[in-house]
């Protein structure tokens, strides 16, 4: 990560580095995503628990869009309304 | 919305690969996803250190903004912590990975799959998209009833991209901006907050 800062800070002031990087980073990331895949499906005791997952993703993803949004809820009342 | 179904797509073709079992042993092992995360570590690096324009819009604008993305990351713990309550079956440190996502699934499901299970990746994959769709489909009800931040709070890391428009479209102008480098912060921390809170209480 450091590594590819420094990178970036010395060849930022090319375009052209951050268009292929993001090009890269969307092939590296479908690449991951591709193998995640294969070893999931590979994976009796996901396969098998799929629903149990599909449940704890739902619950978590409503819990943290509540939290933040209460939390931004009052930042805003706060910190935003008063100009 | 073309990004999430391609995400989809190349997710759903590897279960198919891989639940079909005619794979060679030596694809399966875990050192090739190992040198494709370093790899791809290595490009957000990249992106990081090259991305002028976030840099100079951090350095130019009020203490206030900061306090969007801060109180997004806090409301997700906060938010993630309760709902553990209703999960009894996940240690809460795997509940709060989950929600460090903050939207970003395809570098936290990545992240969570090489540093704990891919059973836990999977539901980080799901959780954090779901919050993508949630927050395209219920921008305009949350602003209404829970301020102008409402929109970016949902949208986490996702509110500089794929949300960015819906966001700006029910929001007054100026919180484009707010909405943007909110979404580039938590970005950013995404990678490091998985990283920290797997590392911890291990």
């Amino acid at each position: 990560m450091f590594c590819g800062v420094l990178f970036g800070i010395g060849f930022g002031k090319y375009p052209l580095t951050l268009k292929i990087n993001d090009k890269l980073l969307n092939i590296a990331i479908y690449i991951l995503l591709l193998l995640l895949g294969i070893a999931v499906g590979s994976n009796e005791k996901i396969i098998k628990n799929i629903y149990t997952i599909g449940f704890q993703a739902l619950v978590i993803t409503v819990g943290a869009i509540f939290g933040s949004v209460a939390v931004c809820w009052v930042i805003y009342k706060v910190y935003f309304k008063i100009k | 919305m073309r990004g999430t179904v391609l995400v989809i797509a190349f997710f759903a073709a590897g279960v198919i690969v891989g639940f079909s079992g005619r794979l060679p042993e030596n694809l399966i092992s875990p050192q090739w996803s190992n040198y494709a995360l370093y790899f791809l570590i290595f490009l957000a690096g990249i992106g990081i250190g090259a991305d002028r324009k976030s840099w100079h819009m951090i350095r130019t604008i009020n203490f206030r903004i900061f306090l969007v993305p801060l109180g997004i990351i806090l409301g997700s713990f906060a938010g993630a912590t309760l709902s553990s309550l209703l999960l009894p079956a996940l240690h809460l440190r795997e509940i709060l990975a989950v929600s460090a996502g903050l939207g970003y699934y395809s570098l936290s499901s990545i992240f969570i799959s090489e540093l704990h299970s891919e059973a836990l990746g999977v539901v980080a994959l799901v959780s954090n998209i779901l919050r993508e769709i949630f927050t395209l489909l219920f921008v305009p009800l949350l602003v209404k009833y829970f301020g102008n931040l409402a929109g970016i709070a949902s949208g986490g890391a996702t509110s500089m991209d794929t949300t960015l428009p819906i966001i700006s479209k029910y929001s007054p102008k100026e919180y484009g901006l707010i909405s943007l480098f909110s979404g580039i912060v938590l970005t950013i921390l995404v990678p490091f907050l998985v990283t920290f809170i797997l590392s911890v209480g291990k």
